[in-house]
């Protein structure tokens, strides 16, 4: 019983770490339809990022994180222009491109990273890593303590930003209706590249979290596929409080199957749930589309 | 059409027997390891094509069934000791029953759904046949080679005819279906889905003739690389690097004739075989990562795109 | 209905149509019967149900338990592809062109996999037949056109022909005068009364009263998913209710 408790309370705390890597994506893919399997891809980018940061100038990760953010968010102004020019503008073979594409850049990614920094794992150092906390009988590592404060804030965050500032409910209205919103005299374009500018500055935080939680290698994104994209399906695509939700039942999954039946199985989880999901209510749990 | 036809059957049939006469005249089996490889991309890229390039559905489990396609060698060997052939037509049989299914869970879905779709099923099958002991597990298994039958030398020759024979399979049926209703349907339902069934196309029963067909072809020409290797793990066998490989391939080379995905394999299957000797293996999957975002974006046609285009311009219509 | 009177079975009949998105009520309780050979118009203002109801009827929205009964037989399982095998053709308010064909190869789609003798037909046989209801249209000059270098009114009046080319004995033209020159709106509605007298029953919906007007033998118009009138055309353009929907409170 201890052990399950042990195992749930992990997984709520993995869970909510699962949420503040996915929620860019909630965003790109779940808000603006953009095929972003390049998402995962990013994320590991960022930690590299902050991994550099904090390997060479002793920099603390979370702080690490937070000074590459702007620099991710014009990435992502970038990368939507991009995406936009080349495929939402022609029609009807965009999809099957744009997901080409994104694959594509994850590998480019992907293989970049391993010129430059190698196959070998790679972590960071801070004062709250290889800590552990008492809970009564439990123990919790502190950094997944960490990493579930700072996840939480971050989902609240963007969750707040989303309902209440002005360009959030833009960026709502766009995933809405597009149309409507450029009779109105907005320009959709701008406002979908800045939410996607958003996505992609948020991955700095969540860069920094992925690295303080485990270590990284360059080949990471293809087992957070699986994990981000379960997580947005899941959540209802566009819903943040979903995500955080969904997050939460993949991280107790994942745990409770590792405890069970050992490692060997992890992987599958996140794709076995998508696939239940996707085939069982593909509207998610909070779903907004008919 | 009659003449296209004789053309056709003549370069299969002139190849094959090239390809024969190589494995009796050249002794050096390094270009038949090479050729090998190249060949199997060709028969995977010409399936992948049959539903991800006619239909649209971009299909990300194409390492997925070449998986089984070795693992089903594998198991058929070490179980009963069956020959090549079998071996090749269970995994066929195999591959049409995966298509199905994965057909079944997945053509509903639009777009990219379907694309995560093909990803999830490629792990989940990944994560279960590592948990296989009788396959090996995770460690991997080896095989030891049969001796070769004449009239080849070398069981990698004999091999590489086995490919060569597949892939004139693979582009037979490619070109039927392509000149066939089947494919003026599936073009119908690529460029607008709804439009298509509306006009009296059964898309969904095409997308699942497609989904079955091409999973049959991806198996079969698995199958023999469990004997090209003699060794197999799942890491290997289901890397994701397939799924890219061939997805690059069959947009590179263009996907509205069956041709493109045979240009699009030679082209990018030599520069592979060039880099992964030359320089080094991660190289080799920048390039193709870098061809692939060009082509895509600046050459969404492929290959065979831009030589129409140019034929377009010459005046031809 | 006098006694002696042949009761006609009507080609389209649906019973108390009620389509839900979530929480909102898209048609409400509608039956109307269609007769073969009429000339339907469908009003009412954006938004009352008109394109859901085409969608519910050519099978692309499902309408359980609420039943489609076309010529007789119960359609309400049947998917859109086999719906319009039995003779529903559509086209789209916004045209929906293959987008890789050709003019004529759009239209062969529709040869293919409608003639009930398409393995037996020759391509040639196909092509003939298409180019003659190219011809009807008008499109003749443009058969081995792409159809991306087409015209708005071109790409309506293509839209009609493939529908056509299904062989259909029902034809629902969605708005395909929307947003025409008055001159092209003549040739539309021209195309559809010509249709119209080769006894296909032709379902329009349009917001060009006039065009309504001149075509159609009866007139029903939605208002938030509910029938508000149905009856003669100066009936239902006299209709108090009717105009009020239209011109709003």
């Amino acid at each position: 019983m201890d052990l399950l408790l042990d195992a749930v309370v992990t997984g709520v705390l993995l869970g909510c770490f699962y949420a503040a890597v996915s929620i860019g994506l909630s965003v790109s893919f779940g808000l603006l339809d953009v095929p972003h399997v390049a998402h995962p891809a990013f994320l590991v980018l960022a930690s590299y990022g902050v991994y550099f940061l904090n390997d060479s100038y002793d920099i603390d990760p979370l702080v690490a994180g937070l000074l590459i953010t702007p620099l991710l968010f014009v990435f992502g102004l970038i990368a939507y222009r991009i995406y936009y020019e080349t495929f939402e503008r022609r029609g009807s073979d965009a999809g099957v491109r744009g997901i080409a594409f994104f694959f594509g850049v994850a590998f480019i990614i992907e293989v970049l990273l391993i010129l430059h920094f190698g196959v070998d794992q790679r972590s960071v150092t801070a004062s709250y890593i290889g800590k552990s906390w008492r809970f009564g009988d439990m123990r919790i590592p502190l950094r997944l303590m960490v990493a579930f404060a700072v996840a939480t804030g971050l989902t609240l965050l963007l969750s707040v930003y989303l309902s209440r500032t002005f360009m959030g409910r833009a960026i709502r209205a766009v995933a809405q209706d597009e149309e409507a919103v450029r009779l109105m005299g907005a320009n959709p374009v701008r406002i979908k590249q800045w939410a996607f500018g958003i996505a992609t500055a948020v991955l700095g935080i969540a860069g920094a979290l992925l690295i303080i939680v485990a270590p990284v290698e360059p080949t990471l994104d293809r087992a957070y596929i699986g994990r981000t994209f379960c997580v947005v399906v899941m959540a209802g695509l566009g819903s943040m409080t979903g995500t955080l939700i969904a997050a939460i039942i993949l991280g107790v999954s994942e745990t409770i199957v590792l405890m069970t039946f050992g490692a060997s199985w992890a992987p599958a989880i996140s794709f076995a749930l998508l696939l239940g999901i996707l085939a069982v209510r593909p509207q998610g749990l909070l779903g907004r589309r008919s | 059409m009659k003449r296209e036809g004789i053309a056709f059957w003549g370069t299969a049939v002139l190849f094959l027997v090239a390809v024969l006469a190589a494995t009796q005249l050249i002794a050096n089996e390094y270009p038949f390891f090479a050729g090998y490889v190249i060949l199997q991309f060709i028969v995977l890229s010409v399936a992948w094509s049959i539903l991800g390039g006619y239909a649209g559905y971009v299909n990300f489990g194409t390492s997925a069934f070449f998986g089984v396609g070795v693992y089903t060698a594998i198991l058929l060997f070490k179980a009963a000791g069956a020959p090549l052939v079998v071996q090749i037509a269970a995994a066929a049989v195999v591959g049409a029953l995966l298509g199905f299914a994965v057909g079944l869970l997945t053509l509903r879905m639009q777009g990219i759904f379907f694309s995560i779709a093909t990803i999830a099923l490629t792990i989940v099958i990944e994560t279960s046949v590592t948990n296989w002991r009788f396959l090996g597990g995770a460690a991997g298994i080896q095989i030891q080679r049969p001796p070769v039958t004449a009239p080849f030398h070398s069981y990698v020759q004999m091999l590489v005819f086995v490919q060569a024979l597949l892939v004139v399979i693979a582009v037979t049926i490619a070109r039927y279906i392509q000149n066939s209703w089947i494919g003026r349907g599936l073009q119908a339902l690529r460029d607008d889905e709804l439009a298509a069934e509306c006009t009296g196309v059964p898309t969904l029963r095409l997308k699942m003739v497609a989904c079955v067909i091409s999973g049959a072809l991806m198996c079969a020409a698995g199958a023999p690389a469990a004997m090209y290797l003699q060794y197999a793990d799942p890491a290997s066998a289901f890397n994701l690097n397939y799924s890219v490989s061939v997805l690059a391939m069959a947009l590179i080379g263009g996907t509205a004739h069956w041709i493109g995905p045979v240009i699009g394999a030679i082209l990018l299957g030599v520069t592979q075989q060039l880099l992964a000797v030359t320089i080094s293996s991660e190289v080799n999957v920048l390039v193709l990562g870098v061809m692939l975002v060009l082509f895509v974006v600046a050459a969404p046609e492929g290959i065979i795109g831009l030589f129409r285009k140019r034929r377009r311009a010459e005046g031809k219509t | 209905m006098t006694p002696g009177e042949p009761t006609e079975l009507p080609l389209l009949r649906i019973g108390a149509l009620t389509k839900r998105f979530g929480g909102f009520t898209a048609l409400d309780n509608v039956s109307v019967d269609i007769k073969a050979g009429e000339r339907f118009g469908l009003i009412g203002p954006n938004g009352s149900g008109k394109t859901t109801l085409i969608n519910c009827i050519s099978g692309a929205f499902r309408t359980e338990p609420s039943t489609v009964i076309f010529g007789g037989e119960d359609i309400t399982r049947l998917p859109p592809h086999v719906r319009t095998r039995r003779g529903i053709a559509r086209s789209f308010q916004i045209p929906r062109p293959f987008r890789s064909m050709t003019v004529i190869e759009n239209l062969m789609v529709a040869a293919d996999f409608t003639s009930a003798t398409h393995l037996r037909l020759s391509a040639d046989d196909h092509r003939d037949s298409a180019m003659a209801i190219l011809s009807q249209m008008g499109l003749a000059a443009k058969a081995d056109a792409r159809v991306t270098g087409l015209s708005q009114v071109e790409l309506r009046k293509m839209e009609l022909a493939r529908a056509m080319a299904t062989r259909p004995k029902l034809l629902i033209s969605d708005e395909a005068m929307a947003g025409l020159s008055g001159s092209e709106v003549d040739e539309v509605l021209d195309l559809l009364l010509k249709l119209a007298g080769e006894s296909i029953t032709i379902i329009m919906i349009e917001h060009i009263m006039q065009a309504v007007m001149r075509f159609s033998q009866r007139i029903m118009c939605l208002d938030a998913g509910k029938i508000i009138a149905i009856g003669q055309p100066s009936d239902v353009m006299a209709n108090a209710r009717v105009q009020e929907a239209y011109l709003g409170t």
